[in-house]
């Protein structure tokens, strides 16, 4: 069975073109990996369909926009595989 | 359908909110200055104005999902087909269904009918906005009051 973050990298590979290689989990999918706003949706889309989640994109803009996080918080690839995995825990719970 | 003023549904017959599915009518006009140019003597609907139909469609149908609180805005066309031509005069059967209720977006998937035969279909995204005006939001109320079928049922 795949981790989460081999899942997550093999589906920004394939909607945004980048090679496998070059995911790792430290990259914020933003800064480093250049994936714009429009990708991230077609990943998002995929990852809530892989997952059976929703992630909270809204919420997380909102909580942006207000300076309560920072980006790394959400989008570095570790980190947004640590919340994926949580809402998955809570979604079973 | 008015193509010039971009109104591409007729009627809302059939809508359903749990379910996310929206079925609509389209006729295409005789006469269209769009039609002078695609194409002079063989006149069709454009591919682009069948795909904004589908959109269309599918922004009903998520609007009414949204209680028109937000607007959908065509994001992303996943994929087209047009399977045949679609000329003046025909009456077009335009289905769409929701494929995923996302956070601050929506998937859907559309198709259009010609007496029973599927003639385009398309996979769209749309992000799903705050409306950028007042004035918007109550056009988009006041089209879909006038061309909503399913009121009354």
């Amino acid at each position: 069975m795949s981790s989460t973050f081999e899942t997550v990298a093999g589906i920004i590979s394939e909607t945004s073109d980048i090679p496998l290689e070059d995911i790792t989990p430290e990259k914020n999918a933003f800064t480093d990996l250049d994936i714009d706003s429009l990708d991230f949706l077609d990943i998002a889309f995929a990852i809530d369909k892989s997952f059976g989640i929703k992630i909270p994109l809204e919420k997380w803009t909102e909580e942006l926009n207000e300076n309560k996080a920072s980006a790394d918080d959400y989008f570095v690839l570790s980190k947004l595989c640590d919340r994926i995995d949580a809402l998955v825990a809570a979604k079973d719970s | 359908m008015l193509l010039e003023y971009f109104q591409m549904i007729d009627s809302v017959e059939e809508l359903d909110l749990d379910q996310g599915k929206i079925v609509a009518q389209a006729n295409v006009p005789m006469e269209s200055t769009v039609f002078q140019g695609h194409f002079p003597g063989a006149p069709l609907v454009p591919g682009v104005l069948l795909i904004e139909t589908m959109a269309q469609a599918s922004g009903f149908m998520l609007l009414s999902r949204l209680n028109f609180e937000k607007m959908p805005f065509l994001a992303n066309v996943t994929s087209a087909k047009m399977r045949s031509f679609v000329e003046p005069g025909q009456v077009l059967r335009v289905e769409a269904e929701l494929e995923h209720d996302g956070s601050g977006f929506a998937a859907t998937r559309a198709q259009i009918l010609r007496d029973g035969s599927k003639i385009c279909d398309s996979k769209l995204m749309f992000r799903i906005m705050p409306f950028p005006s007042d004035m918007l939001k109550r056009a988009m109320l006041d089209r879909f009051n006038r061309i909503n079928q399913t009121a009354s049922a």
